[in-house]
């Protein structure tokens, strides 16, 4: 069997004396979309952040992809892409100009492309200060496609999307299984993305409290 | 490096007005130290070189502080990070644009120097050596303690609380090179204080370059 | 008894035994107890071996150990400063320019060669933590630190204190004492970081890496205030001392040596225990939560 896209073995990570997460133990075959539920605070988004390594594990280990989040940070970080809650970007430069710095560091030269596919040409020249939460949102969308990852992680992905956003973030996590890619989608609208899901973990209070589908 | 170099200066660019900003307030730190000392042309002209380091540390701290500014809004230092770039190509990027500010900064100063305090020199050469080697000096511990204190509440006391200390030989070489351009140099004192100045920058662009992955590293 | 402090207390005994022949070579003459080995060498031995004795029991002392070890350090430094400042104080000549006020220096020096230590041990413990992330090297770190802020204050003081009566001035600029100074506003700076970070990681982290570059800051501090100095005043300080000074100086230096080391190690037993709460692993599920996969 080919190893798992993720490996997590009792992952744990603490804010202050709140242990976000506090054991999180699951596998995920690679090429499968998952959707994370939970409420707010569960811990969700600090899973993402520790498995796309933004942050380190307090205890536990993770692998992704095969590379282990801590020791080889680097590795992880080539084949991974996360869409978190800030935006990462400038906001005194223009759309455009934030994206070329990510093309131009990957050598790639496609923005005017991926600008077009969340359909932001029209304000590519536009500084990000002016754009709205959902365009930032967008704009976030590009520059995960412009990193061609092989995990994705997508933290809330629908939020501040209007329906045709809706639309563009389906047919974006369709693209990325198509080419083999794994994604994970943590979430809230949780009736729209099971409709697509292969499988899904529900956490709480920093653990996982069940499973839907085959992980593996 | 080039692409993060084009960034920061596009970024700061982009920011100028603050820059601006900056220099009315190093300018402004000059002319209330010489209402400190008095209308003593004569003592005004003995320390002028002081005061204009002076004022150039205090505004110093500013811009190190702002350059840190844009990269912690929405994380987006973090997003670089991830992509994944090496800190070591984002330090040397950021430290080489704040050290391209501060000496924009010292350039802008020197002038008000020589109105205020009647303390001009026509060796311009030498004096831009000394601004360079100097700001570099206050540039490559400043952007890493600005990196650090970017993430901290107080973040505004402190950073001069730890670079202070820290700049003292550059500081004081500084100063005394300065001095010696703008009073005369009977005893060709100026060239060690330059090595001094430049052995600092050496030490310390190779030593914060190194550091500075362990210090942006969540 | 620990075996571990064995090592230790050899290393102090050798010490021990080096100086009370060497003192007593020096002012009754006797001699023949050395093994035939040169005062001086024998001096030096003393002082390395008390030196690494006291170093080797702050690297193995650790949290769940007896705090024995620490006691009798301190009771050992009290004993050899007793001695040296009553000598010092009462039994040892005035010197010849400078009068009483010289007697300050039995303090000043052990305490300058001791406040480098600390800042010393300080760095060491900033290198060892990056490259291994042992705590025990941040516990370490923070208390020597601490306790080498206190050792500068405390110079800085001496210094006012000697330069009143000496120059009639507070402060002379004197490039040690200003190195002090720089070095006394750069620790205390690296301790209101760590007390502005919460996350024991990052504190640790960037308390080492500050450590390691005010560190490297020292010498270059130093020269360039030697320098900066030596172009307007020429006034001497007390350095070296001569022979009939020597006792109650290295009295001090042990008892000081010895106390400050006590003083880091307690220090440090503190910044482990509260590390220990701070890294503890997540607490244990509720019964009954599904566990899944």
């Amino acid at each position: 069997m080919a190893q798992p896209a993720i490996d997590c073995d009792k992952l744990a990570r603490r804010y202050g004396r709140r242990w976000a997460l506090a054991d999180v133990t699951f596998q995920l075959a690679a090429g499968r979309v998952m959707m994370v539920a939970g409420r707010n605070g569960s811990g969700k988004s600090t899973l993402f952040r520790v498995l796309s390594t933004a942050i380190r594990p307090d205890h536990g280990a993770g692998k992704v992809g095969g590379y282990d989040v801590v020791d080889e940070r680097e590795d992880v970080r080539r084949i991974s892409a996360l869409l978190a809650h800030q935006s990462y970007l400038y906001e005194s430069l223009s759309a455009k100009e934030n994206l070329d710095i990510v093309a131009r560091y990957l050598g790639r030269d496609n923005e005017a492309e991926v600008l077009e596919r969340v359909g932001l040409s029209a304000r590519a020249d536009d500084p990000v200060s002016t754009f709205s939460a959902g365009m930032r949102k967008r704009l976030s969308f590009a520059r995960v496609l412009l990193q061609r990852p092989d995990v994705v992680f997508f933290d809330e992905p629908y939020g501040q999307l209007d329906p045709e956003g809706f639309r563009l973030v389906d047919a974006v996590v369709g693209e990325l299984k198509a080419r083999g890619a794994t994604v994970l989608i943590a979430t809230h609208q949780v009736e729209h993305v099971v409709g697509y899901a292969d499988c899904s973990i529900t956490l709480e209070a920093g653990r996982v409290v069940g499973t839907e589908g085959a992980l593996l | 490096m080039i692409h993060a170099l084009r960034k920061e200066f596009l970024l700061q660019w982009r920011t100028r007005a603050q820059l601006m900003a900056v220099i009315v307030f190093g300018a402004s730190a000059l002319l209330l130290f010489s209402f400190a000392v008095g209308p003593n042309a004569q003592m005004l002209r003995q320390f002028s070189a002081g005061f204009m380091w002076l004022g150039l540390l205090l505004s110093s701290t500013l811009t190190l502080a702002e350059s840190f500014h844009a990269e912690m809004e929405n994380r987006a230092l973090e997003g670089l990070m991830l992509l994944p770039m090496s800190p070591r190509v984002i330090y040397y990027g950021k430290a080489l644009a704040n050290w391209f500010q501060l000496v924009l900064l010292g350039c802008a100063l020197f002038p008000v120097m020589v109105v205020l305090y009647d303390a001009g020199t026509t060796d311009l050469l030498r004096l831009f050596l000394v601004i360079a080697l100097g700001t570099a000096g206050l540039s490559a511990p400043g952007t890493l303690y600005a990196a650090m204190t970017a993430q901290v509440r107080s973040k505004q006391t402190l950073l001069p609380l730890l670079l202070f200390p820290l700049i003292v030989p550059a500081l004081l070489a500084s100063v005394k090179a300065t001095s010696l351009i703008v009073l005369g140099d009977p005893m060709q004192q100026l060239a060690p204080w330059i090595r001094l100045l430049a052995a600092f920058d050496a030490i310390y662009w190779s030593l914060c370059g190194l550091l500075f992955g362990r210090v942006v590293e969540e | 008894m620990n075996k571990r402090v064995v090592p230790g207390i050899v290393l102090l005994a050798i010490g021990a035994y080096f100086g009370f022949v060497v003192t007593l070579a020096t002012f009754n003459g006797v001699a023949g107890l050395g093994f035939g080995i040169p005062t001086g060498i024998q001096a030096a031995i003393a002082a390395t071996c008390a030196v690494l004795g006291a170093l080797y029991f702050l690297t193995i002392d650790d949290v769940g150990d007896s705090t024995a070890p620490a006691a009798w350090l301190a009771g050992a430094g009290v004993v050899c400063f007793a001695i040296g400042s009553y000598i010092g104080l009462f039994v040892a000549p005035p010197e010849q320019y400078m009068g009483e006020v010289q007697r300050i220096m039995y303090v000043h020096v052990p305490s300058a060669w001791c406040a480098l230590l600390a800042m010393t041990i300080a760095f060491a413990s900033a290198i060892l933590f990056l490259l291994r992330t042992d705590w025990k090297w941040d516990a370490r770190m923070e208390g020597s630190i601490e306790v080498g802020v206190v050792l500068a204050f405390l110079l800085c003081c001496q210094g006012a204190i000697w330069a009143k009566p000496t120059w009639g001035v507070w402060w002379d600029w004197d490039p040690r004492l200003t190195t002090t100074a720089v070095l006394l506003f750069a620790f205390l700076g690296i301790l209101a970081l760590r007390r502005f970070v919460d996350d024991p990681v990052k504190r640790g982290i960037w308390s080492a890496v500050a450590t390691i570059i005010a560190y490297v800051d020292v010498p270059i501090v130093y020269f360039s205030v030697r320098w900066w100095n030596s172009l307007h005043q020429q006034q001497s300080n007390p350095g070296t001392v001569s022979r009939q000074f020597w006792l109650p100086l290295r009295a001090n230096a042990f008892g000081i040596l010895f106390l400050m080391v006590a003083f880091i190690m307690l220090r440090a037993r503190i910044s482990a225990l509260r590390l220990k709460t701070e890294l503890a692993p997540p607490p244990l599920a509720e019964a009954q939560l599904g566990e899944a996969v």
